[in-house]
C-alpha cells in the first residue's frame, strides 16, 4: 500500500503528457483571473469608446455606434459561451450503459452531491482549491467566496464511455491531484458566475448556483 | 470483498474479487491489474470522503480499486 500512496504523491499519471505546462495553482489561479478581467476591458472599452466618441461627433453614423455597440456586447458573450460550453453534453450518449455507469458514480458521489447530478447533470465536488462542477467534457471551478468561475475543458480519452463514466472518470483524476487535474485540463475562460450561467444549459443552472453558494459560505 | 472494477462501454465490468486471506484470487485480481495498466488504464483507488489515489500495484487490502482510461484537456 504505502508504495501505492507513493506513486500518487508524484501527482497524475496525465501529467507526463503536458511537461510544458507550469503547475495550475491558486496563484496561477488569480494571476489568470486578473489577466482575464484585463482582456474583458481591453476587447470592450474600445468599440464603447469608439460608439460614444462617433456619437458625439456625428449623431448620422449612429448605424455604426449601434454596429460599435453591438462588438463591446457579443465579444463577451461569445467568450462565456465558450466557458459554459465546457459543461454542455457531448457524445454518443449510450443509453444501454448509462444507469450501471450511474450506479458507479452515486457510490462515489456523497448523498447531496448524487442528488444535485442527478438532477443536473454535474457532479459537484470540494477541493482545496475551491468548488468544483464536473461534467462529461469538462469542470468548473469557483474559488472561494464564488465571485469568479475557471471553466477548464477536460475529458477522457474514451468515447465509448457512457456519460457517466466520463464524469467518474473526471472525479477520480480530480480527487488523486487537484491541482495536477487543473495544469492537464485545458483553461477556456474566467469570469463572473452570471456570465457562464445565463449560457448554461437550463437543467444544469441549480448546479452552478449550488455551488456558487458552497463557494460563498467557504 | 475487495473489488477490482474497469470503467467501459458497458458502464463498468467487475474484472476481480478477493478477500485478504484469499492468496489465489488475489494473485488473479494482480495478473488483470496489470494486464490492465498494460492496455493503458490507470490504476485508482477509490478511498472515500472525495480522496482517490492513483495506484501502480493492486494493493490487497483495498475496498475498491478502479481502472479508468487517461484523461485529456479538450
Amino acid at each position: 500500500m504505502a508504495a501505492a500512496v507513493e506513486e500518487s504523491r508524484a501527482g497524475l499519471a496525465e501529467l507526463a503528457q503536458v511537461p510544458w505546462r507550469a503547475p495550475t495553482d491558486e496563484r496561477f489561479l488569480r494571476r489568470y483571473a486578473r489577466i482575464w478581467l484585463a482582456w474583458t476591458f481591453a476587447y470592450t472599452v474600445p468599440f464603447l469608446g469608439a460608439g460614444i466618441v462617433l456619437m458625439a461627433l456625428e449623431p448620422l453614423a449612429f448605424p455604426v455606434v449601434l454596429a460599435s455597440l453591438a462588438h463591446a456586447w457579443i465579444i463577451p458573450e461569445l467568450y462565456a459561451f465558450r466557458g459554459a460550453s465546457v459543461l454542455r453534453v457531448k457524445g454518443p450518449r449510450n443509453a444501454h450503459a448509462e444507469p450501471v455507469a450511474q450506479g458507479l458514480l452515486g457510490d462515489l458521489l456523497g448523498h447531496e452531491s448524487r442528488a444535485l447530478q442527478r438532477a443536473t447533470g454535474v457532479a459537484l465536488e470540494r477541493g482545496s482549491m475551491g468548488v468544483w462542477l464536473v461534467g462529461e467534457a469538462g469542470a468548473l471551478l469557483l474559488p472561494a467566496g464564488g465571485r469568479r468561475v475557471h471553466c477548464f475543458c477536460v475529458r477522457a480519452t474514451d468515447r465509448t464511455l457512457p456519460p457517466a463514466d466520463r464524469i467518474a472518470h473526471l472525479l477520480l483524476a480530480l480527487r488523486t491531484d487537484e491541482r495536477g487535474f487543473a495544469t492537464v485540463a485545458n483553461h477556456a475562460f474566467c469570469g463572473a458566475p452570471w456570465r457562464v450561467r445565463r449560457r448554461l444549459p437550463v437543467p444544469m443552472r441549480p448546479g452552478l448556483d449550488a455551488a456558487r453558494a458552497v463557494a460563498r459560505a467557504a | 470483498m475487495s473489488r477490482l472494477i474497469r470503467m467501459d462501454a458497458t458502464g463498468h465490468s467487475t474484472l476481480a474479487e478477493w478477500t485478504a486471506a484469499d492468496d489465489a484470487a488475489f494473485e488473479a485480481a494482480a495478473r488483470e491489474f496489470r494486464d490492465g495498466l498494460e492496455q493503458g488504464y490507470i490504476g485508482v483507488l477509490d478511498q472515500g470522503e472525495g480522496r482517490a489515489e492513483q495506484v501502480r500495484e493492486l494493493p490487497r487490502d483495498a475496498g475498491l480499486v478502479i481502472m479508468r482510461r487517461p484523461i485529456a484537456g479538450g
